[in-house]
């Protein structure tokens, strides 16, 4: 396991009590079956729908602070991940997901699904139109409250290059007090899920841009076969 | 140690319904190759108490053994009408299935092969970074005993990967339950 990345029990976290594994990972032989991986054929069949201000269905544009969001799709060489699909979502600017599950009192916004998809084009390059996500409450302690963040899915070139992450915005006082985003071991790491805002990106009259940067594993081009685990080939 | 470094992953939370697109736990169409199976079990944690908001994902070779990706180079097997990719949320029960086909055996170095499996990722809220399984077949015994990914795995754990075949109205239906944690936890891999 990657020393910048969770454990899986952070009891601080408390749904990690009951669903941490706890035996340790066991390490394979990496096969055709994890350097291959569905994202070529997943992205290549895929049809973006990259502003999520004007995709919720009701033909109007979603009420809150409307941003930009950009960045690059890397691997871990620092090649460009071309064509890849992200997927995202999140709360609408009060906070509020549009799922059965999510009871907050805030209002649902008509105009605002909070689900969208983009394609990196030949540099690895992303871009969603979305609004700034609100802060929620959770359970998981008293007062406990998510800092505003987006949900990132990619699944990229390989099937270990799989990621699931969540894209957190500057200067918010709510990340030190959550331990979803403290369950990231290390400043330098956390540091990597914090957009920067980006007055470049920034359009006039018009939505303030942000830059969040992704580094996935890349598709190890030849699979590591041989009877035993390696224990170099692992990081 | 490769030159940059990764982005660290967090939990797929409980509001991921927006990933599962209608239609994404049937792998199959009309003109798809191979003997159709269903795939299903139940995702549980360390009070045995079922996952009902969890994420499955699978990913597989088509019936000849071929993954429909370009670093699998043997192009007179694919098959246009199978994908390989599969995910599915569990339901109040934790239940999940999947309606694919048999894979056939990928090979392994430059002469051997690996039993028929699927490749599995879990992912739920309280899992800070999804878990990798496979999910083997309990009717193909002999290729099992051979896998090389089986074969590094403490035999008396093997058998958390090794799906279970009944029959139900007709069909072919292959159980595998997940356990995140405790008795008969599932074996999950470093990768
Ligand atoms: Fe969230």
């Amino acid at each position: 396991m990657n020393k910048d990345f969770p454990p899986y029990l952070h009891e601080a976290y408390r749904a990690t009590v009951l669903r941490a594994p706890r035996r340790p990972l066991i390490q394979v032989p990496k096969t055709l079956s994890e350097v291959t991986g569905p994202g070529p054929t997943v992205s290549a069949a895929a049809s973006p729908d990259t502003d999520l201000t004007r995709n919720g269905g009701a033909g109007g544009e979603a009420v809150g602070e409307r941003i930009i969001v950009t960045g690059r799709v890397i691997d871990d060489d620092g090649n460009p991940v071309p064509d890849t699909l992200l997927e995202i979502w999140q709360a609408n600017a009060a906070g509020r997901y549009r799922h059965r599950r999510d009871q907050h009192h805030a209002p649902l916004d008509p105009n605002f699904l909070g689900f969208g998809t983009c394609l990196t084009d030949e540099n690895g390059l992303y871009r969603f139109t979305t609004v700034r996500p609100g802060a929620y409450p959770w359970e998981n302690h008293p007062n406990a409250w998510r800092p505003a963040h987006i949900h990132f899915s990619l699944l990229g070139p390989a099937w270990t290059s799989r990621l699931v992450t969540q894209m957190y915005f500057p200067g918010d006082p709510l990340q030190e007090l959550d331990p979803i985003f403290n369950s990231v071991p290390t400043d330098a790491a956390r540091e990597r899920l914090i957009a920067r805002y980006a007055h470049d990106v920034t359009q006039p009259a018009w939505a303030l841009g942000f830059r969040f940067d992704i580094v996935l594993r890349g598709s190890e081009a030849t699979p590591f076969e041989s009877a035993e685990p390696s224990r170099a080939a692992k990081r | 140690m490769k030159g940059r470094d990764l982005t660290p992953p967090q939990t797929v939370g409980p509001f991921f319904h927006g990933l599962l697109r209608e239609g994404l736990n049937m792998l199959v169409a009309p003109k798809t190759l191979g003997d159709r199976i269903r795939i299903e079990g139940h995702v549980y944690d360390g009070n045995r108490t079922p996952v009902s908001d969890a994420m499955i994902e699978i990913w597989q070779a088509n019936a000849r053994g071929h993954y429909s990706h370009p670093a699998d180079q043997r192009v007179a097997s694919l098959d246009p009408a199978f994908a390989g990719f599969g995910r599915t949320g569990t339901d109040e029960a934790g239940h999940y299935w999947f309606e694919t086909i048999r894979p056939g055996r990928v090979p392994f170095g430059k002469s051997g092969d690996q039993a028929p499996h699927l490749n599995v990722a879990v992912s739920a809220r309280g899992l800070l970074h999804h878990l990798f399984t496979r999910l083997y077949f309990d009717d193909e015994a002999a290729a099992n005993a051979r896998d090389p990914v089986l074969r590094g795995i403490p035999e008396d754990r093997r058998s958390t990967m090794v799906a279970k075949k009944i029959i139900a109205d007709g069909k072919t239906v292959y159980r595998l339950d997940i356990v995140l944690q405790g008795q008969d936890e599932t074996v999950f891999f470093d990768l």
